[in-house]
């Protein structure tokens, strides 16, 4: 397979700090085109996964390519831009002068009134950047990105410190930059954000890849809500029940996750006599990854 | 290209540090008020070293201000820029790493020669400093060429201290360091056991480096240059395993 024609590419990637393992051997492809998110609460190794692909840091084991090419060479990463969390970002620098820095490292820039236009940040060319608002220096961070006309953006938690408003502007952005034929990686612990932006999801989980699917198919496998209960039904049929995600047992309560739990509810009185509801709630974000787990882990018991 | 990046990653650097008075001020304004106060009002005319003192002092106030510019715009602003992750930014560009390091040095080098460039000017005004336009011309290019085994020393400690720490080691390393090789007063009026313990410094090469232009300066001017290259070696492979170290950390 050609990987020139792939923009990202993390391939059989261990990463380790000391003792602990950041990243297990994982492997993701962001292809031409699509929008991907890496879905993981803190600590998955989401933010391992974007260093390396990036050169930041080297991979303990396998390989990290952008376009086929090693990315801890600078002119290797011409192609990309990239938008991390950080905090200082110099203030003594005006929006239009960390633009145009930025643009020169790049052998095609978009001119910069364009960038400005796409990051929305047009009247604020010559503000200094430390007198921005928290959603405009983050916008500062997207044209950053933006600025050299990348083939593929590799974002790090781009909407984590925005407010509703700015989140949804900026997903408007990047919308436009994948709607210009472009690639995008982000990472997210949101999974309504992922939903949202992405056509695929990547779940990590403890450095290890648990999930990968559309959005819908990953949000039917995590579950919106969890219902407690008590059947007689085994698992084979419970799992035959439309809308049932994953399920785990704990003594004689039986704990299903899914997005339509009035359908399910409904199913089960009716399918089972002995059915109990002991209560239906929304189900919390870490359980939503647990419940993914769970599902990789029983789908990895040979038939 | 990277010459071009070079170009703008150092009129960024340039245009950032003018507009910050926490570096100008100390860095431009502490070694002419020195140089004032120690060189002309105290010194004046009196002789030194086959020299007056204001002219002897030029060459000592001005190694004190080449190497403030260096190891405070160096030191301390990698270490901001490391600490606070602007440096992995830049990391993930697709900017040279080396237009980086040459960036910052040819704006400590900028900083260097203004203040070297007040220095004399004040020194001709006020001092009643008159030299050959040759001696002028070695005495600017010795201090400001000098800039850069401190530019190495900085990037050293901005590569190992961290953002909020780094400017006090820079005062504790560049303050006591400048006293003992006699860059605030002659080292020939200082005790004898500060001669004994100068060599061992970096800044003690340039101070009599520069001094070797006015004729005033102990040693060759050959063995300077080396002992400042070596300083210039052992700074940049220090910078370079606190660069690497930092490769393991997550921060957050």
């Amino acid at each position: 397979m050609d990987d020139t024609q792939t923009p990202a590419r993390l391939a059989g990637v261990t990463k380790r700090y000391g003792a602990i393992t950041a990243l297990h051997g994982i492997d993701v492809a962001l292809h031409a085109g699509e929008t991907l998110a890496l879905l993981g609460p803190n600590g998955a190794g989401k933010t391992t996964a974007i260093r390396s692909l990036l050169g930041i840091i080297t991979p303990d084991e396998g390989t990290a390519t952008l376009f086929g090419r090693d990315p801890r060479v600078a002119k290797n990463r011409a192609r990309v831009g990239a938008m991390l969390q950080v905090a200082g970002v110099p203030a003594t620098l005006t929006v239009a002068e960390h633009v145009r820095l930025f643009s020169s490292y790049y052998p095609h820039p978009l001119p910069l009134d364009e960038t400005l236009r796409i990051a929305g940040l047009r009247g604020l060319a010559k503000r200094l950047y430390g007198q921005l608002s928290g959603g405009q220096k983050q916008r500062v961070a997207f044209a950053l990105a933006i600025c050299g006309d990348p083939d593929a953006l590799v974002l790090d938690e781009p909407t984590s410190a925005l407010d509703v408003e700015s989140r949804h502007a900026l997903w408007d952005q990047i919308r436009g930059y994948v709607a210009r034929g472009r690639s995008v990686l982000l990472t997210t612990h949101d999974l309504a954000e992922a939903d949202a932006i992405a056509g695929r999801i990547v779940v990590l989980f403890g450095g290890r890849v648990i999930a990968q699917g559309t959005a819908a198919e990953i949000k039917g496998r995590a579950g919106r809500a969890t219902v407690r209960c008590t059947s007689g039904l085994d698992d084979e049929r419970l799992r035959a029940v439309r809308g049932v995600g994953s399920i785990a047992r704990d003594g004689g309560t039986i704990r299903i996750a899914t997005q339509v739990p009035d359908a399910v509810v409904r199913a089960l009185y009716v399918l089972d006599p002995t059915f109990t509801l002991l209560d239906v709630s929304q189900t919390p974000l870490e359980e939503a990854f647990l419940a993914l787990t769970r599902t990789t882990a029983s789908e990895e018991v040979p038939a | 290209m990277i010459a071009r990046i070079t170009f703008a990653e150092t009129r960024s650097e340039l245009t950032k540090l003018v507009r910050l008075p926490a570096y100008v001020i100390p860095t431009l304004a502490f070694p002419l008020a020195f140089y004032a106060f120690f060189a002309i009002v105290m010194g004046g005319s009196r002789g030194i070293a086959g020299t007056t003192v204001a002219t002897y002092m030029l060459a000592t106030y001005g190694a004190f201000g080449v190497v403030g510019c260096a190891l405070f715009g160096f030191g301390v602003s990698v270490a901001v820029e490391r600490g606070q992750g602007w440096l992995l930014v830049k990391r993930a560009s697709p900017m040279p790493p080396v237009a980086y390091v040459v960036a910052k040095v040819l704006t400590s080098m900028v900083f260097a020669a203004a203040v070297v460039v007040l220095l004399c000017a004040l020194g001709a005004a006020a001092g009643g400093v008159r030299l050959e336009p040759l001696t002028w011309l070695t005495l600017f290019g010795a201090l400001v060429l000098g800039a850069i085994p401190f530019c190495a020393l900085g990037l050293a400690i901005g590569s190992l201290a961290g953002p909020n720490s780094a400017p006090a080691i820079v005062n504790l390393v560049y303050l006591p360091m400048s006293f003992l090789s006699g860059l605030w007063i002659p080292i020939e009026a200082l005790p004898p056991a500060v001669g004994h313990v100068a060599p061992f410094l970096p800044t003690y090469h340039l101070g009599q480096l520069a001094l070797g232009t006015l004729s005033a300066g102990h040693g060759s001017p050959a063995a300077h240059v080396a002992a400042l290259a070596v300083w210039a070696v052992a700074g940049a492979a220090a910078a370079a395993y606190g660069l690497r170290r930092d490769e393991g950390r997550t921060y957050g």
